[in-house]
């Protein structure tokens, strides 16, 4: 049967399909995870967002805030 | 929600977080089904059983021409009309588009040596999609190589309407010059030429691919905002020590 001789091929493909599917969705998990803990980690010591720019003082971006 | 309220990134935030468990969710659904068509689709009179890399390497040739033309609108979105997510789409398409043709390439090949007798052949359709992968990865490292987001966006933009010049050009590659590759076989003016037992299996897996393609973009650009947070309150902060 043809299909048996080239299931080899058929195989790679389907595991070459899985390996980059994973590490998409591996790297946007785990960029999202690190972005959410450093951004968790700068706002713990009194960083916040806001619409401050950049090269005023700590205190400053607190007060506005 | 209206659509344009989503140019403001932490309404934007808000929305990709409801979106994208269930666009995850729906992803899983469309392409559990999907690989059962694909298990259960009959093998092709001519190709044999290697019809089912078919059901991989077509709807990822389609998802890495679409994820380049998603970044062709964000392109004429950040260079046109400065819209503020028109970058971050772009940026955060690429490494995707990138995978989706490299995935592209690598099951054509296996599908080209069993039936061509060949992994590669220097032919106009192959040729274009390699060079769509390359630019790819010239557009990812354009994005690296400019500290400022903002003036890395304009350089990107810039390249990406040049490469998407390169589309039409793998689209009709197969039109214009004698190629070893197909002519088109499902959009085509007659109707498509492939069976529907095979047809459906291609647009269920092309379904979940498009989904899948959705899904990660919206995570992608999520990360992307929460970077540029990270990003300006890291320079708050240095400028505090300083």
């Amino acid at each position: 049967m043809e299909g048996v001789s080239h299931i080899g091929f058929i195989a790679a493909s389907y595991a070459a399909a899985a390996t980059v599917v994973i590490a998409l969705i591996a790297w946007v998990a785990v960029d999202f995870r690190i972005l959410r803990r450093t951004l968790a980690d700068l706002e713990s010591r009194g960083m916040t967002r806001r619409s401050a720019p950049a090269g005023r003082t700590m205190e400053q971006a607190r007060e506005d805030a | 929600m209206a659509l344009a309220d989503l140019a403001n990134p932490s309404r934007f935030l808000n929305f990709a977080n409801r979106a994208i468990p269930w666009l995850a969710g729906l992803t899983f659904i469309v392409f559990a089904f999907g690989i059962d068509q694909a298990i259960r689709a009959p093998d092709d009179y001519q190709q044999g059983a290697t019809v089912k890399i078919m059901f991989l390497h077509v709807p990822s040739a389609w998802l890495g021409m679409l994820a380049w033309t998603v970044m062709t609108v964000a392109a004429l979105g950040t260079l046109v009309w400065r819209h503020p997510l028109a970058d971050v789409a772009a940026k955060a398409a690429a490494p995707i588009g990138a995978a989706f043709t490299l995935l592209c390439l690598v099951t054509g090949s296996l599908w080209g040596r069993p039936e061509w007798g060949t992994y590669w052949v220097w032919d106009a359709r192959l040729t274009s999609e390699l060079v769509l992968f390359l630019l790819y990865l010239g557009v990812i490292a354009l994005w690296r190589t400019v500290d400022d987001p903002s003036r890395a966006a304009r350089a990107v933009a810039i390249l990406t309407l040049v490469g998407a010049v390169d589309l039409p050009i793998i689209k009709f590659s197969v039109d214009w010059w004698n190629t070893l590759h197909q002519g088109a076989s499902v959009f085509r003016l007659g109707g498509s030429t492939i069976d529907p037992t095979i047809l459906m299996p291609l647009f269920v897996m092309a379904a979940a691919f498009t989904l899948l393609f959705a899904t990660l973009h919206l995570a992608a650009m999520r990360n992307e905002i929460l970077r540029r947070r990270v990003r300006t309150l890291r320079l708050m902060q240095a400028s505090t020590v300083s």
